[in-house]
C-alpha cells in the first residue's frame, strides 16, 4: 500500500517532467525528438540503477521502487511512441517512421547497455 | 504549462503509474517466457492513446488521458531493461519475440484505436 502510494507520487512527477521536456525540446523536422530523448535518458538511468547502483543509494525498498518503477517508468513512455509512429505513417513520412522505430530499438538497447556497464564498473571501484 | 495543467498531468500520471505497478506485480512472473505485465500496459496504453487522439477530446482531457495516464501507464525504460535481461540471459528468441510483439501490436492498436476514435 505504501509502495503503491510512493510509486503514484513518483509517477506523477515523472509524467510532469516528461511533458516539461516536451515543451522545451527543439525540433528536427518531424522526427519526434522529445519522446525519443526522454526514452533514451530514462532507459539509461533505469538500467544504471537496476544493474546494482541503486543499492548504493541506501534507499529503503519502497523508495527504490518509487524511483525506478514510479519515476523512470512514467518519465519514459511507449504510448506516445506508438501514436507518433502512426502519425508519421499517416502523413506519408514513411522513411522517418521507419527511422524512428529503428532508432528507438537500437538506441534503447545501446543506452540501456551503457547504463548497465557503467553501473558494473562503478561497483568494482 | 499552467498549475492546472501540472495537477491534471500529475493526477493522470499517478493513476497510470499505480496501475502499471499493480499489473507488473501480477503478471511479470519470474520464470515466465515474457514479462506480460509490461506487454499488457504498453499495448493497452497504445490502444487508449489512439482512441483519445482519434476522438479529438478537449485539451485538459488530452493532458489527463494522453500525457498523464497513458504516458505513465506505458513505459519504455522497463521494456528495454527487460529486453537487455533477455539478451544477456541468452534468450535471443524471447528477445526477438518481445520486440516484435510490443512494437508490432503496439503500433497496430494505436492505429486501430485512432480509426475507432474517428468513427465514434
Amino acid at each position: 500500500m505504501r509502495a503503491a502510494l510512493l510509486v503514484g507520487i513518483a509517477g506523477a512527477i515523472g509524467a510532469v517532467s516528461r511533458v516539461s521536456i516536451g515543451e522545451i525540446s527543439f525540433g528536427f523536422g518531424n522526427f519526434p525528438f522529445a519522446t525519443f530523448t526522454v526514452n533514451m535518458v530514462g532507459t539509461f538511468f533505469l538500467c544504471f540503477l537496476s544493474a546494482g547502483f541503486i543499492q548504493r543509494l541506501r534507499l529503503n525498498h519502497d523508495l527504490q521502487t518509487a524511483l525506478t518503477t514510479g519515476f523512470l517508468g512514467s518519465f519514459t513512455t511507449f504510448s506516445a511512441f506508438s501514436m507518433e509512429t502512426v502519425n508519421l505513417f499517416q502523413n506519408d513520412a514513411i522513411l522517418i517512421a521507419l527511422m524512428y522505430i529503428a532508432s528507438s530499438i537500437v538506441g534503447g538497447f545501446l543506452f540501456g547497455s551503457i547504463g548497465m556497464k557503467l553501473a558494473r564498473k562503478a561497483g568494482r571501484e | 504549462m499552467t498549475v492546472i495543467d501540472i495537477l491534471i498531468i500529475g493526477a493522470g500520471g499517478f493513476i497510470g503509474a499505480v496501475i502499471r505497478y499493480l499489473l507488473s506485480g501480477k503478471f511479470n512472473k519470474e520464470g515466465s517466457s515474457l514479462p506480460f505485465g509490461t506487454l499488457i500496459v504498453n499495448i493497452a496504453g497504445s490502444l487508449l492513446i489512439g482512441i483519445v487522439v482519434g476522438l479529438g477530446v478537449p485539451k485538459l482531457w488530452t493532458l489527463f488521458l494522453v500525457s498523464g495516464f497513458a504516458g505513465a501507464l506505458t513505459t519504455f525504460s522497463t521494456l528495454f531493461k527487460e529486453l537487455l535481461q533477455l539478451w544477456f540471459g541468452n534468450r535471443k528468441r524471447q528477445f526477438i519475440g518481445y520486440i516484435l510483439l510490443t512494437y508490432g501490436v503496439g503500433i497496430l492498436v494505436a492505429f486501430v484505436g485512432f480509426i475507432i476514435g474517428k468513427a465514434l
